[in-house]
Formats: C-alpha cells, sequence, structure tokens
C-alpha cells in the first residue's frame, strides 16, 4: 500500500505557494544559472537576485570570505537593474511552472516605489520581497529597516505603487526586531521573510586587514541559523501577518524548525553554493517528515512548538 | 555542467607541498576543456562549508585530475582523502584556453601550482613541440608532469632560490626565450597561470611585444555558477561592465579584459 501523497500547499496571505521551499535573494541567481541542474518548475516559488532601478557593478574583490560554519559577502548587490531583467531575464522564467518573486531594493525612498511602480500589471511576477536592510542615501547611509517609521513608510510606498503581494524583508542587525515587525504589518505589508544577513567581518592577521575590500560583509550560512530561528519565533508571536523563515537551512530539519516556530514557509540559500539541489532536497525531507509522522497538510507543523508553559 | 559524487581513484602525495587527486568521473572527463575548473566539496559537513575551485589539470581513462597544494583548511582536508571514497564535484565549469592555431607557436608559462590548468592544456595542444616556462619555490616544489601529460614540450625551470634551474622568477626565462633565435618569423601565444606578481609581468611582456596572451586567474568563489557574483575582478575599463565573474566570464582571460592595476 503505497501512502498518500502529503499536501504541502501554503497560503502567504495572497499568495497561493504549490510547497513552502523558495530561493533565498541573492543566492540564486537569476534562477537560470541553476537551471541545468535541478528541475526549478518544483519550487513553491524562485526569488530572484535583488533589482535596483539601475545596474549596479557591486563592490570591489575580494567580495566573500568562508567563516565558521558560514560565509561572509560583500556583494553590493550587483545586479543587471530593473530594465536588462524584465527584457532578458524574466521571459525565460516565466514558462516555468512556479511563481516568480522579484526581490527589489533601493537608495532613495522614491526607488522602491518607482521599481514597485514599473513592475506593476507584469503578470510574470507573483509577488514582491521588499529588501530594506540597505543604506538610505536621504539619511547618510543608515539602513532603512533598522528603524521602525521608514520601515514602514517604504512598505507604505511599495504597496500605494503595487497590485500585488508584498513581503518585507527585514534586517537581523537591530537591538529588537519585535517593533520593526509590527511597524511592516501595520503599514499593510502581506508578509514578513526574516532575516537578512548579519553583519560581520573577517581580518587577515598577516596583512593586518580586512580580508573583504568592503571591510564588513553579510554573514550567512548554517552558523546564522539559530539567530533567525529565535527571530522568527519572536516575530510570529508579535503579528499576525504570515512569516517566513530564512537563515542557514541546510536540509529538511533546519526547515521543520523554521516552520515548528511558527514560520509558513522557508527560503534556502547558502545552501545552494553548497549542493545546487539543497531546495529540492529540503523539499523532498519535508514530505518524507509529513508521511512518517502521518501529516496530510504542511499546516499541521506551522506553530506546533511546545515550550511546556 | 554535471553535479555528481565521485570516487576517488587516487590521492597521491607528488612532492613536499602537491598532491594529484583523481577522480572518477567519465561524464565529467569527457566534457572538461583545458582552463575549465570544478568545484569539489572537500566533505559533507558544514566546515569547511563551501566548495572550493581547483582547474582541471588533464583527463585519462575516465579520470578527472587534480593537481593542488595545501594551502588552508579545505585543501588540508582534501589531502587527507582516502582512495575509494568520493566527494561531491560540480564541473566543468568557465570558459576555458582557446586553443593555439596552427601557424601559432604557444609559450606556456607557469608559476608554482598554475601549472594545473596549462598541464591539461599541454595536454591537448596538436603543436608538435613548445616551451613549457616553469618557476617554483624551490627543488622540493617542482611538479614533475609525467604522470599528466606526454613529453612534447621543451620545459625550463626557474626556482626562487636557485635550488634547481635558473635562480630566479620564471619571467627572465621568457624574456630569454623572446630574445632568442626559436622566435624568430614566428607568431607567439602566450598561455600562463600564476600568482598575481607573475601574471602583472606578463601582463606588460604580452603587451610590449604585441604577443596575444590568456591567462588562467582566480578568486574566492562561492558557487561556480555566476550566481552568487563573489569572484569578481576589476574590468579593463574599455570592457562594459566594470567588473568580470571568473566563474563564468573566465576563469581564462585575454590580456585586454583585465584590469591588472587593479589585480
Amino acid at each position: 500500500m503505497s501512502l498518500p501523497t502529503p499536501d504541502l500547499t501554503t497560503t502567504l496571505g495572497p499568495l497561493k505557494l504549490k510547497n513552502p521551499v523558495m530561493t533565498a535573494s541573492g543566492t540564486f541567481g537569476y534562477g537560470l544559472e541553476f537551471d541545468s541542474l535541478l528541475d526549478l518548475s518544483l519550487l513553491g516559488a524562485v526569488i530572484v537576485k535583488g533589482i535596483s532601478l539601475k545596474p549596479m557593478a557591486g563592490n570591489p574583490p575580494p567580495r566573500i570570505v568562508e567563516t565558521p560554519c558560514g560565509m561572509l559577502n560583500a556583494i553590493g548587490l550587483a545586479n543587471i537593474g530593473l530594465e536588462s531583467f524584465l527584457k532578458e531575464k524574466l521571459p525565460k522564467l516565466k514558462d516555468l511552472d512556479t511563481k516568480i518573486i522579484v526581490n527589489i531594493y533601493g537608495h532613495h525612498m522614491d526607488d522602491y516605489g518607482e521599481l514597485a511602480s514599473a513592475l506593476k500589471g507584469v503578470d510574470d511576477i507573483s509577488a514582491l520581497e521588499v529588501n530594506i536592510s540597505c543604506p538610505n542615501v536621504e539619511r547618510g547611509g543608515m539602513v532603512f529597516g533598522i528603524d521602525p517609521d521608514v520601515s514602514a513608510r517604504v512598505t507604505e510606498r511599495v504597496l500605494k505603487n503595487t497590485d500585488k503581494p508584498v513581503i518585507v524583508k527585514l534586517t537581523p542587525n537591530v537591538t529588537d526586531i519585535r517593533p520593526i515587525a509590527k511597524a511592516v504589518e501595520s503599514a499593510g505589508a502581506h508578509v514578513i521573510s526574516l532575516i537578512n544577513t548579519l553583519t560581520g567581518m573577517a581580518i587577515d592577521v598577516e596583512k593586518r586587514a580586512p580580508k573583504l575590500a568592503n571591510v564588513s560583509g553579510g554573514l550567512s550560512g548554517p552558523a546564522i541559523r539559530p539567530v533567525a530561528l529565535h527571530m522568527v519565533y519572536q516575530v510570529v508571536r508579535e503579528v499576525s501577518i504570515p512569516v517566513i523563515g530564512v537563515g542557514g537551512i541546510m536540509d529538511h530539519r533546519d526547515a521543520l524548525e523554521f516552520l515548528i516556530a511558527g514560520a509558513r514557509a522557508v527560503e534556502v540559500g547558502t545552501a545552494s553554493f553548497v549542493h545546487s539541489r539543497a531546495t529540492l532536497d529540503v523539499l523532498e525531507g519535508l514530505r518524507r517528515y509529513c508521511r512518517e509522522q502521518s501529516v496530510d497538510h504542511v499546516d499541521e507543523i506551522i506553530g506546533t512548538l511546545s515550550t511546556g508553559h | 555542467m554535471i553535479e555528481q559524487h565521485a570516487e576517488i581513484a587516487f590521492n597521491d602525495q607528488i612532492n613536499e607541498n602537491t598532491w594529484l587527486l583523481g577522480l572518477r568521473s567519465s561524464e565529467i572527463a569527457k566534457a572538461a576543456k583545458p582552463g575549465q575548473f570544478v568545484m569539489i566539496r572537500v566533505r559533507r559537513a558544514l566546515e569547511p562549508l563551501l566548495r572550493r575551485p581547483f582547474s582541471v589539470c588533464g583527463v585519462k581513462k575516465g579520470l578527472c585530475l587534480v593537481l593542488y597544494r595545501v594551502v588552508g583548511q579545505g585543501t588540508a582536508v582534501m589531502a587527507c582523502l582516502r582512495e575509494g571514497s568520493d566527494v561531491s564535484v560540480l564541473g566543468p565549469l568557465g570558459k576555458g584556453f582557446t586553443l593555439p592555431k596552427k601557424d601559432q607557436l604557444p609559450i606556456l608559462v607557469a608559476g608554482g601550482i598554475g601549472i594545473a590548468p596549462l598541464a591539461f592544456l599541454a595536454q591537448s595542444m596538436k603543436t608538435k613541440v613548445f616551451p613549457f616556462l616553469m618557476g617554483f619555490g624551490s627543488a622540493g616544489e617542482i611538479i614533475d608532469l609525467e604522470h599528466i601529460s606526454g613529453g612534447r614540450m621543451e620545459v625550463s625551470v626557474a626556482t626562487d632560490d636557485g635550488t634547481r634551474g635558473h635562480a630566479g622568477p620564471v619571467t627572465d626565462l621568457l624574456e630569454k626565450f623572446l630574445k632568442s633565435q626559436k622566435t624568430e618569423g614566428k607568431k607567439l601565444s602566450l598561455y600562463t597561470c600564476g600568482p598575481k606578481p607573475m601574471l602583472k609581468t606578463i601582463a606588460e611582456t604580452a603587451r610590449h611585444h604585441k604577443i596575444p596572451c590568456q591567462f588562467s586567474l582566480e578568486a574566492n568563489m562561492a558557487c561556480g555558477l555566476g550566481a552568487c557574483q563573489g569572484c569578481a575582478l576589476r574590468a579593463a575599463s574599455s570592457e562594459k561592465s566594470s567588473y568580470v565573474l571568473v566563474c563564468r566570464d573566465g576563469p581564462v582571460f585575454p590580456v585586454h579584459a583585465i584590469d591588472w592595476e587593479a589585480l
């Protein structure tokens, strides 16, 4: 007798996914880089690399360095820009049987509105993920996402200019993530994803110089997972909108931690560098776990954490 | 492009700091072109986390050969891998060398472990006789190419400490060769890989003598697929975008593609 196939469909507010496994922005290029290595159509969604209004060349090298169980990157959000993305990449993605989510970022408040409005009506894009972890030029380079009011205003700006579900991706580089999550929710965000990378650095002791040309970078990989998990745990208790867990997920057990903590979906990032099929392995593992635990629908796992009090 | 677990046919130490790894992968061995590379995950653990990029240094009977020096944590783990175990490997990746034209005399210049991609090139060229200039730190570091490639090349060796061959940098051998009668009336083509200072000198030489030159370059790299954008190098100003990616646009670049000041 074959076991029934568990239902992995996931609802993130207005966004419906066939399963809760997505690629994390910045770790999967425009999806096409991985096209020959895995069937992208099996994924819940492909979240593409962050897009800005104009092409960005990125930071000088070295841009990446490995650290214990993780890596630091200071890519500088290099990307081909909105126009090239729509012309060259999206046409190749639109026929995939998965949702395409576009991550957007800007350095001015207006950039976010312009990006959202340029993507309005582009049917092949299912949702926007808003990166608010970048420096705000109008505020002397202070990161948008470390201030609840600024985070709320970015969210409003995007919502005013789009017809699509809006996911706001939070930065963990704050003293308390809860007021920011709350502010973003009040501003109308449909979904919250967290966490972006943690700021860190590494030093070459022979040269007595930073290992990254940019001095600091964003830490990702399994090293950050406990931090990400705890922040997800905090945020799901604070907001009623759905939350996506991101940070150092390497396999399905890691993904399950986030789901049990209350995330409704996950993004797999750095793991794709190590093993290109990491996302699909997570998905297969989740399916297996559901069968073993006699779970009919993945929803039955979400937020089932028992803290004993 | 193939991602698979490949069995280790051998992993032999061939001198005081160099190992030769043979991976059983007829698919990668068949597809690989000289100058291309593979990404190897040295063990199934979270540490070291990322795959490491290595030039393919040759192919032989369904084996993909990788020559490496132990320089850090990843290669230290790799040196301990035993015959019969397997590693996850992704490849072949990147753009390789353009082979010399029939009327060109290729000159291969290697510094240290930079010999790896050039060994594969030497194996793949149809040219009957060509110079292969090699520089090493010391006699104990010299890499004998016998187990990799046939003997159609005229090898000249330089060592920094003078324990073998010419005492000094390999670029001295190149200058000497370019002045010799062997180059008279010949169309030359340079191929090189090695440490940055050496490559910068050769870039100058190539420009000065107007000899086409292909460089195999390296950078810290996470994915090898052009997705992470981590392996950027500053492009020459005439290029459209200001960075090139070693994994996607290279690792082999012509002399005019790179901003040598920034390297």
